[in-house]
């Protein structure tokens, strides 16, 4: 299977930054003018959240912007109205987090359907577990080309690692501490064996480092022990604050992450 | 191998499974592998069994109501498990899990309660234990519940408000959850319902299953014949009933009753009858019936029964809806009050509002003068005495 994100890790071994953000949010029809200032600003690779009602695995800032999503009235069926279009203004890779509830109300293989359709590159459903997602939902994603991206925590032994990378494509999503998004920021000595830890394991997935990365230090310390990082609740705070002038704001949060 | 039984995948038909982020993988996992093995053996059964006896005060009376048998033209008989030490069926869960938490090596307990029940059980078992508690529960519900908050307090639980979404059962849910993620190693989490990722339901429904396990003594002792007509148990995310119907659930000539609060009616958008408005979904963790909208995000359910008011229900009891094994029945907050009331007047019992729902499905059946009726009355009306004083019409 081969779509933008391997094309991406062919290209690029490190620094890879991943930004996420909800759609939907700060305003309704921001999705645009933020997939547009990310890529502008030079982001690798764009990770877009929606919303629900019940996000157990993140923290407040998270959690708060799913919340104003869902008053500003976004829905699934939004979401893929506002991405209709993507493909003519960007080719940088996409992928969607979400729980797995609003996917499974969709139909999971029309969910896939829609998003090949728009020419989207992989799913993160931190709910779905490999097991699920191998006896039942294997096939539509690859029928599809969507990568579904695992997550691996501190916890997670190595016998399910070896396990998870066997079944996955793209990249694995490294959490970073056994915690919720922007619980914690900056990396400690534990955190950094436990990196060091699965890269002597010679995976065959590439990885990006997610959770406590939020500025310049952080991002560079990620990147010394993986392909790059992800950015959640530091960028979702940067949109809520700076709702008036977004991509100016964007821009000037992306460069100071590249150090640029 | 029965039909209702949990199979080897953690589902119940088509519902259950573990839908849990990879973080709480190891958690959910150790569980899995272990909690058959330690409930099956002798030294925790005996440990378990003593203190369900002794501290607890099983087994609960089954007790033949005889007026209220009159009033209905039936033969009734109340399991009083509102007679449990803390006031309902909740402790015989907590007591099996903080035994098997202790058993895992955990050091702390995490809970997550609505009407507060659940967190006063699981405050008092850790009390009993000297294990550190942390109790999540809705900021609305701290607020409506205010001797429930300050019973945990005394029993040395801490209790934190859960602050987002809609502030109420199903995030102190989330929230219990989130801590988890945080605190994976040496924490258990004491789910009160027979609700979250398997194996949580069918091991809180074993730990119940006590309850149908006495009734059908009692029942032989009492009646001759160990299985009766009926058992009629509410159902919010539905341990009790769980209890109450696990060990009739293969004899299909007894009929299961479960009762959903309805609210204000079940097309009044102010309902807590899952199984009425609900569609197939995933909540905490669990595939079963959800109250939700078309896009999947979750509704907030409403009962006058903060114990019932739960968008979901175990994937148990979305199977015995699923499979017509039980029979799903809406009692609105109007009917469950004032057969609430009619007990106090009847029997001088004060039932706790999530039984009073139970008990109003009598007035919806049809019974045979010779028929067996046994009701599980989950707990006691002390909690509620704000809402009956507030209901008036006593």
């Amino acid at each position: 299977m081969q779509n933008r994100i391997n094309t991406l890790f062919q290209n690029k071994k490190k620094d890879i930054l991943n930004v996420y953000f909800t759609a939907g949010y700060p305003k309704l029809d921001d999705t645009k003018t933020i997939i547009q200032a990310l890529d502008k600003a030079g982001a690798d690779l764009i990770e877009i959240g929606i919303p629900y009602s019940d996000p157990v695995a993140d923290g407040p800032t998270i959690q708060a912007s799913n919340q104003v999503a869902l008053s500003n009235g976004i829905t699934l069926e939004k979401i893929f109205e506002q991405l209709q279009d993507v493909r003519e203004y960007t080719q940088i890779p996409i992928v969607l987090m979400g729980y797995f509830n609003p996917v499974f109300q969709y139909g999971v293989e029309r969910f896939c359907g829609k998003c090949k359709e728009i020419g989207l590159d992989g799913l993160i459903v931190p709910d779905l577990p490999l097991a699920e997602y191998v006896d039942e939902y294997q096939e539509a994603f690859e029928a599809n080309s969507l990568h579904n991206i695992f997550l691996i925590s501190p916890q997670t032994s190595e016998k399910r690692i070896r396990l998870i990378d066997e079944h996955s494509s793209g990249f694995l999503y490294m959490v970073s501490s056994a915690s919720v998004t922007g619980a914690k920021t900056g990396i400690e000595d534990a955190q950094v064996a436990y990196f060091e830890r699965v890269n002597a394991m010679d995976l065959q997935t590439p990885r990006l480092i997610g959770f406590g990365i939020s500025n310049r230090e952080t991002f560079k310390e990620a990147c010394q022990h993986a392909n790059g990082a992800i950015i959640g609740s530091a960028f979702v705070n940067v949109l809520a604050n700076n709702e008036e002038n977004l991509e100016e704001a964007i821009g000037d949060f992306v460069r100071k992450i590249k150090g640029k | 191998m029965s039909n209702y039984q949990i199979n080897e995948k953690g589902y119940y038909g088509k519902f259950g499974g573990a839908f849990i982020p990879e973080m709480l993988f190891p958690n959910v996992e150790e569980l899995r592998e272990n909690y058959l093995k330690i409930m099956a053996d002798e030294e925790f059964q005996a440990e378990f069994q003593e203190l369900l006896r002794n501290y607890v005060g099983r087994p609960t009376p089954l007790y033949l109501a005889k007026r209220l048998s009159e009033h209905y033209g039936t033969n009734i008989y109340l399991k009083r498990e509102d007679l449990n030490h803390t006031g309902a069926h909740k402790i015989n869960n907590t007591i099996g899990q903080i035994l098997l938490a202790r058993r895992l090596g955990k050091k702390k307990i995490i809970a997550e309660t609505g009407a507060g029940q659940h967190g006063v059980a699981t405050a008092t078992v850790c009390a009993l234990m000297g294990m550190d508690c942390v109790v999540y529960m809705g900021e609305i519900d701290i607020a409506r519940q205010k001797p429930n908050v300050e019973r945990m307090k005394i029993l040395g639980a801490e209790v934190i408000a859960a602050t987002s979404g809609s502030k109420t059962l199903k995030d102190a849910c989330n929230e219990a959850m989130r801590h988890w993620l945080n605190d994976p190693t040496d924490t258990h989490y004491i789910i009160g319902s027979v609700v979250g990722p398997h194996p949580y339901p069918d091991m809180v429904a074993k730990f119940q299953s006590v309850i149908s396990e006495e009734m059908r003594k009692q029942l032989k002792e009492q009646t001759g014949k160990e299985t009766p007509d009926y058992v009629i148990a509410c159902v919010g995310g539905g341990s009790n009933a769980a209890g109450a119907f696990y060990h009739f659930l293969d004899d299909e000539e007894v009929n299961l009753v479960a009762v959903e609060a309805a609210g204000r009616g079940i097309d009044s958008g102010e309902t807590a009858a899952t199984t009425a408005v609900g569609t197939i979904g995933v909540l905490h963790a669990s595939k079963t019936i959800v109250m939700q909208t078309e896009d999947g995000q979750v509704v907030e359910p409403y009962s006058i029964s903060a114990g019932l008011d739960y968008p979901g229900m175990g994937p148990m009891h979305a199977h015995l809806f699923d499979s017509n094994r039980a029979q799903f029945r809406y009692v609105t907050d109007k009917q469950a009050m004032t057969a609430g009331i009619r007990l106090c007047k009847l029997e001088g019992i004060i039932p706790a509002v999530e039984s009073s729902h139970a008990l109003a499905a009598l007035d919806q059946m049809k019974f045979g003068k010779d028929d067996i009726v046994v009701l599980n009355l989950s707990g006691r009306g002390d909690k509620d005495l704000e809402t009956y004083i507030k209901w008036g019409e006593y």
